[in-house]
């Protein structure tokens, strides 16, 4: 399977308030060691044929990150758990 | 003159931004997200709503929209083009205007009517308020709170290019109580409330929201007569 893992994050100096909201609630299920929650999203790009890392970085520094708030990582995800990790 | 309001899957002013357009003396022409001709239009208003059910981020596949790339170059030669809420977020991502709109802080979707200082009245789109004026206008919005870096913030303070600042609460946490925004030439403005909705008695809190379109004609007048920009200061 030619799959590429993109990996999006708001920036550390992004107020992040989904994060807080779920950092706040953790309390009621009765966990309190956790100091912050942050969330970000994953986007799975399945190619035809070979995974194409160049393709996958553009389409992520165009499209999938707003580079303004968001950084991004990708990688190729492979079935073996053999993972190719490159960061942006 | 003729304004062209942009109409893109899942927008939701747009009505109300042609009627707004009307009612301030213009021609207002409907445009289509998928024609990239902007059939001969003087100015354009990218309206509010959720452009492709705001899929991925606000305004991030509206920017790639065809009409858009016409729009795009467009705004790089001069033509005014004011993009209210949804509209502003996709200004945003086309680079047209520096920073990014992000969840509300609270994140509570807000449904107000808000006061705002416009703070700059050199722009195509607010020419005929006068520096500092207090205007009411509506807000609605759940992905409102302007963020950019503070290198950025403090440039656009130092260039005078926001134009209208949240005053009497900030209804999304924006960075700065910034409510709207310029790009350098003064023709590209993003605001996040809705002057469209003020423009009648009926139905809005003010007619203060007619300015924006009533300026841009006074911008387009002065333009085709060969004048320069006017500031407010100059009424």
């Amino acid at each position: 399977m030619a799959r590429v893992v993109v990996d999006v994050m708001l920036k550390p100096e992004i107020l992040d308030p989904q994060g807080q909201a779920v950092a706040n609630a953790l309390p009621r299920l009765g966990v309190s060691a956790v100091s912050s929650v942050r969330i970000g999203r994953r986007i799975e790009i399945e190619f035809d044929g070979e995974p194409d890392l160049d393709t996958a970085r553009e389409i992520a520094d165009k499209l999938l990150a707003n580079p303004v708030i968001e950084d991004f990582s990708i990688r190729v995800d492979e079935p073996a758990g053999d993972t190719a990790l490159e960061s942006a | 003159m003729r304004i062209g309001v942009v109409t893109f899957p899942g927008s939701l002013d747009d009505g109300d931004a042609a009627r707004a357009a009307r009612i301030a003396g213009a021609d207002a022409v409907r445009l289509w997200h998928g024609d990239p001709d902007l059939h001969g239009v003087d100015a354009v208003v990218l309206p509010g709503g959720f452009s492709y059910g705001d899929a991925l981020r606000c305004g991030a596949i509206a920017r790639f929209a065809p009409v858009m790339e016409t729009i795009a170059d467009a705004a790089r030669g001069g033509l005014p083009v004011l993009g209210i809420c949804n509209g502003f977020q996709i200004l945003c991502e086309a680079h047209l205007l520096p920073g990014a709109l992000t969840r509300n802080q609270h994140l509570h979707f807000r449904n107000r009517d808000q006061h705002l200082r416009v703070t700059s009245t050199s722009t195509a789109w607010t020419n005929g308020f006068t520096e500092g004026q207090e205007i009411l206008i509506p807000v609605k919005n759940g992905e409102g709170c302007f963020v950019a870096d503070e290198r950025t913030l403090d440039e656009l303070e130092a260039e005078g290019r926001i134009v209208a600042r949240y005053t009497r609460g900030n209804p999304n946490g924006s960075q700065r109580d910034i409510a709207a925004i310029t790009n350098a030439a003064g023709n590209v403005v993003g605001i996040m409330p809705h002057p469209e909705h003020a423009v009648e008695a009926l139905t809005g809190p003010s007619l203060d929201g007619l300015g924006f379109f009533t300026s841009a004609l006074r911008y387009l007048a002065g333009s085709a007569a060969g004048g320069q920009l006017t500031g407010g200061a100059q009424r």
